[in-house]
């Protein structure tokens, strides 16, 4: 279920590159499984620049809000639209179809903050 | 923490556990959409073994009732045995200090509480106890299993069948024993539905017959969405020691026919009555922009009006709604989401209407 091209970051979200300098976003498998049924996403806009660590957004599950991170900084490419009419697409398919947006990474040295699926495989304990 | 007698029949059933006031009890199995789902269109089970059952034993219970509740258990005699009452047991200044349930059954009243409030109430109906002649028994031998929705009754009967033709013509809060059991047509979710006391080493042989015949096992998360769907209030969110009756739409709770009869409480809830003092509880929904969530604020064009007592996303209107207490009476209320102001409609509660029909 994690391959080993993710790269994940302590608040759960993972990146995987699709060129040098633009990365594929979404949650992990173990969030949304600790949020539950999600019901509602606010994704960032389309040509936002938006830092790492900096809450972008919104996940809320039937439970309670959380707050959406980007795992690096950089310029927010694209957007997956179908999360609107179909937000639990986050708990059927969070490491494909649920994809959250595509970033063009600002600064490629961030990117040795975040694990290997290796590590965080183990810091989830699974 | 405390453990139900279904505690490893949730385990097996990889239900996600979550401290509930010191329980450890069921949030979900899996999807609480799903177990939502199921009670709305067919059959859930809930373990609530937790909730809080005292009988009132003793020549007086009946009198000691009439004065702590702010509904009349005397009218209750106007009905067959087991008949049940909702009230609220309410303080001194008219503030409530628990919702619950009572029965009038054969030997003895019945109440059932809140786990919340186990130790005040427990307090509570101690000391208010001196001047009567009355016996307070815990039944912490019972479990309780509230079996929900449209099939429910038909579940529950065909596992009972020589109670069968008596369990589909129960009344509404009517309820009927059969040896150590009490059937209760009860519940929490605005379906039809039982509310079963049984004896604690039989529950979990009858978890596994309801299992058997398709009822799905529901969690607490499931309970929440189903029952503010149904316009009903949780204690400790919508209600509370600092909230009166008139201010969260219970006064069918409170009850003032018998003039002569003295009740706790009763003082102040008649003043605030009789003041313009008293706070609203409305209902909201919000088609899009987030979800409606406690503690949100609610304003009428700048002006800070009230706050959101319980709010969530409804699984069957596949939109926000919530409960909120407000200052006075808006037409066009805002709320506030993360800093934004969105406009909100208000909405009639219940937000959702069951068709209620027997098996």
């Amino acid at each position: 279920m994690y391959q080993d091209i993710m790269k994940i970051s302590a608040s759960h979200e993972w990146l995987i590159l699709e060129s040098e300098t633009i990365g594929i976003v979404g949650i992990t498998d173990y969030a949304q499984d600790l949020l539950g049924d999600v019901v509602y996403i606010e994704l960032p806009k389309i040509g936002q620049h938006v830092s790492a660590k900096q809450s972008i957004g919104v996940i809320e599950s039937a439970k309670a809000a959380s707050d959406l991170y980007s795992p690096v900084s950089g310029e927010i490419l694209a957007v997956n639209d179908d999360l609107n009419a179909d937000p639990g697409l986050v708990n059927r398919a969070p490491h494909s179809e649920a994809w959250l947006f595509k970033i063009h990474l600002s600064d490629l040295t961030e990117l040795a903050t975040l694990q290997s699926a290796a590590e965080y495989q183990v810091l989830i304990g699974k | 923490m405390s453990k139900t007698p279904l505690y490893d029949c949730h385990l097996q059933q990889q239900a996600k556990m979550v401290d509930f006031c010191g329980w450890d009890l069921p949030i979900h199995y899996g999807s609480q959409l799903k177990e939502h789902q199921s009670v709305r269109l067919d059959a859930g089970v809930f373990d609530v073994s937790h909730m809080t059952i005292t009988d009132i034993h003793g020549p007086d219970a009946r009198a000691y009732l009439r004065y702590i509740l702010s509904n009349d258990v005397a009218k209750l005699e106007q009905h067959p045995m087991g008949k049940a009452l909702y009230s609220a047991l309410l303080n001194e200044s008219g503030g409530i200090i628990d919702d619950l349930i009572v029965y009038r059954c054969a030997n003895a009243y019945r109440l059932i509480t809140n786990a919340a409030t186990l130790q005040k109430v427990h307090a509570w109906l101690t000391l208010k106890s001196q001047a009567f002649n009355i016996r307070l028994q815990p039944r912490a031998d019972l479990a309780i299993l509230a079996v929900q929705g449209p099939n429910a009754i038909a579940k529950v009967a065909a596992l009972k069948p020589h109670l069968a033709t008596a369990l589909c013509v129960l009344k509404s809060f009517a309820s009927l024993n059969d040896q150590d059991w009490q059937f209760a047509r009860t519940g929490y979710t605005g379906e039809m539905g039982l509310e079963i006391l049984l004896p604690a080493n039989e529950a979990a042989c009858f978890w596994q017959a309801l299992m058997a015949i398709g009822v799905s096992p529901c969690g607490l998360a499931a309970r929440d969405t189903l029952r503010l769907e149904a316009g009903l209030n949780l204690y400790g969110h919508d209600m509370d020691e600092s909230v009166s009756p008139l201010e969260c739409n219970i006064v069918f709770a409170v009850d003032l026919r018998d003039v002569t009869r003295q009740f706790i409480g009763k003082d102040a809830y008649l003043a605030l009555k009789a003041s313009a003092r008293q706070r609203h509880q409305i209902g909201l929904s919000l088609a899009s922009g987030g979800i409606l969530r406690e503690g949100q604020k609610i304003f009428d064009g700048e002006k800070e009006i009230g706050v959101i007592t319980s709010g969530t996303f409804s699984p069957s209107l596949k939109y926000s709604i919530a409960l909120a207490r407000v200052q006075a009476p808006v037409t066009k209320p805002f709320v506030e989401i993360r800093g934004a102001r969105l406009a909100v409609q208000t909405t009639a509660i219940p937000f959702i209407n069951a068709t209620l029909k027997g098996c």
